[in-house]
């Protein structure tokens, strides 16, 4: 019983991975660029979050489509003044770009909210659900993480196969100067994809703060981290793969922490990632790139 | 190389030009400390700016002479910074200062380039965004191996263990080195601000002769376009390794300035992690890619821009993180760079015009 305990607690961990590696992906996937700031929206979101529910009292729902909101107006803005000056740029160069981003958003953070811990108020007002009379307990954030993933899987493969915007973004993601001679505007589909990754990270965030209750300005780093490895595990640029990455890593990550070592477990998760790397150079489910001569 | 007296060629100039660069800011230093004009938060930071510059220029050398992204020198200089702590500390009454100090240098290049070598194997296949990702986790398994290792040494040998202190098994004679997540303490303070100059100018030598060998121009050539050199019969693995391997090693080197600058050791994210390794790689990102001396002007000013700022307290990592951002648009934007570029010539051809008239 307690290895099923320890599997789901795992998948908790891995949805909430797999929600981050998402936006992590979309962006990848179109813009080509690591966006290292991503893990700070995530933060950003959060603190939305945490002041409108326990500093105004407002609802939670409608603290998450506020926080949401924030963040697309952010993501938007950061593509807008700090990523699209640079495109055509060296990618090291935009690399560091938003790794200036990443530091800028973790310390505003820093001089609004301070640097003491917030407890986060679990904004998933449900029962757990317990099983075989309640040896298994299974979080209510976990379930909910768990559909909200699925959701949003499903809803983003629907959006990029059959919308207009969504075939666009497929465009733009194969080939820029192409899909310009084809009329699609290309700074405002890569805009687009940093709103929806951004608002991705809102949901994120919020989910990573119920399931996880502290929040500092440091909080949405090392998932960052953790989440882009997830993405980079299921194949870069492909939404799927994301999603079986982040879970996999989670579901690791803890099996590992609880019966091989806990100081370990980041070394272990590291690890098979890189021996997955070598036998499938690019993730589970990325797909080959031929190269031309 | 053509040395000729007097009719330097281009390349060595430059490289003197570099060598210069270092000597000079040292004689001022040295000047300045000595008059006591230098405050002692700068003092403090002497070692660590020759540090930061070697690593530095030891990235450069893979990002910019090889051309692969690593994030994970950090963790190169995790292993020099420990390997040589560990034997000064267990030579520390056994061998006198400057010859153990001489020795931990060894030690700390030759783990580090070992380790480099190894992690090179695989690494090397992969390309890209891929190949960085894999090198800042091999940084982050090494701080976090180094973080659950027990190491002593006592009558019967050498014991190590993952698990915890006690499970060392040792006599009661037996002296702990690594303890664990609380590192090595009591390291002798053997860095200073001369011996970590003469590295960086040793660093200089090697990295600046390397790019000019032939060695070093089969790696430019395999950066510039691999099929093409594969294809003229250059060894793409070997050379790659090598260039690898030998920035590795000077990032242990850089390790062993830092750990004998410190009496504790520990591998915390914050000098060790993904972070300290990002951190290097703006310092050769910005001073500019391929650009030895760029990286040694850019890790020398963004490790003072903070403490610059301190007077700003909270404000200075915020005014930090814009600068970095403001900077990297103003060089890399491709808007900025036909600015930049128009201005220059009108201003060439304002010059030249004026001169006709």
């Amino acid at each position: 019983m307690s290895f099923a305990a320890h599997l789901i607690n795992g998948i908790s961990l891995g949805s909430v991975y797999a929600l981050i590696a998402l936006g992590y992906t979309m962006v990848y996937g179109i813009a080509k660029m690591l966006n290292f700031a991503h893990g700070d929206v995530i933060m950003i979101g959060g603190y939305v979050v945490f002041v409108t529910v326990s500093g105004m009292g407002l609802n939670p729902l409608a603290a998450i489509i506020i926080s949401m909101a924030a963040c697309t107006i952010l993501g938007v803005t950061i593509e807008r003044v700090a990523y699209r000056p640079l495109r055509g740029a060296s990618p090291l160069a935009v690399l560091i770009t938003a790794i200036g981003v990443s530091y800028l958003l973790q310390n505003i953070a820093l001089l609004v909210f301070g640097s003491d811990t917030k407890a986060f108020t679990n904004v998933v007002a449900l029962p757990n659900l317990e099983l075989f009379d309640g040896q298994l307990v299974i979080k209510s954030v976990t379930i909910v993480t768990v559909i909200v993933n699925i959701i949003i899987m499903v809803g983003l493969t629907l959006f990029v196969k059959k919308t207009k915007i969504g075939r666009a973004m497929t465009a733009v993601s194969e080939d820029q100067g192409a899909a310009q001679l084809m009329g699609i505007n290309v700074n405002g589909t890569i805009a687009v994809t940093f709103a929806i990754g951004s608002s991705l990270a809102a949901i994120a965030g919020v989910l990573l703060c119920s399931a996880y209750p502290a929040l500092t300005p440091y909080t949405g780093s090392m998932p960052g981290i953790k989440a882009f490895v997830a993405a980079v595990f299921g194949g870069i640029g492909s939404i799927p793969g994301a999603f079986i990455g982040g879970i996999l890593l989670g579901v690791i990550e803890n099996l590992s922490k609880a019966y091989i070592s806990s100081q370990l477990s980041d070394a272990i998760v590291f690890s098979i990632l890189i021996i997955v790397l070598l036998v499938k150079p690019t993730g589970l489910l990325g797909r080959k790139i031929q190269e031309k001569v | 190389m053509k040395t000729k007296a007097g009719r330097l060629s281009k390349t060595t100039k430059n490289d003197l030009i570099t060598y210069a660069m270092v000597i000079v800011v040292y004689i001022v230093m040295q000047i300045l400390v000595s008059t006591g004009h230098v405050s002692s938060l700068i003092q403090g930071l002497l070692v660590p700016f020759c540090t930061y510059v070697i690593v530095a220029v030891a990235l450069n050398l893979t990002v910019g002479i090889l051309g692969e992204l690593s994030l994970g020198h950090a963790g190169f200089m995790c292993v020099g910074a420990f390997s040589s702590a560990v034997f000064s500390l267990a030579f520390k009454d056994a061998i006198p200062g400057g010859l153990r100090f001489f020795l931990a240098l060894l030690i700390g290049a030759a783990a580090a380039a070992m380790v480099g070598f190894l992690v090179g194997i695989p690494v090397l296949r992969l390309r890209g965004d891929y190949l960085a990702i894999v090198t800042l986790a091999f940084g982050e398994i090494i701080k976090n191996i180094i973080n659950a290792l027990y190491l002593g040494v006592d009558e019967n040998g050498v014991h190590f263990t993952m698990k915890d202190a006690l499970s060392l098994n040792m006599a009661d004679d037996g002296v702990m080195l690594i303890k664990g997540a609380q590192g090595v303490t009591g390291t002798p303070n053997d860095s200073s601000f001369t011996i970590g100059v003469v590295l960086v100018l040793v660093t200089l030598f090697i990295v600046l002769n390397f790019i000019h060998s032939r060695t070093g121009r089969a790696v430019m050539s395999i950066r510039d376009n691999r099929i093409a050199a594969e294809s003229i019969g250059i060894n793409v693995t070997k050379y790659k390794l090598i260039a690898f391997t030998i920035s590795a090693s000077l990032a242990g080197v850089a390790g062993v300035l830092y750990a004998h600058n410190l009496s504790t050791l520990n591998a915390l994210p914050k000098n060790f992690g993904y972070n300290m390794s990002i951190m290097i790689l703006v310092f050769v990102v910005l001073g500019g890619i391929g650009n030895i001396r760029g990286s040694i002007i850019a890790a020398v000013l963004l490790t003072l821009l903070p403490e610059v700022l301190r007077a700003l307290s909270d404000y200075r990592m915020l005014i930090y993180a814009i600068v970095l951002i403001a900077m990297m648009i103003f060089n890399w934007s491709p808007n900025a760079i036909f600015l930049r570029k128009r201005l220059k010539q009108r201003l060439t051809t304002g010059r030249k015009s004026g001169k006709e008239a």
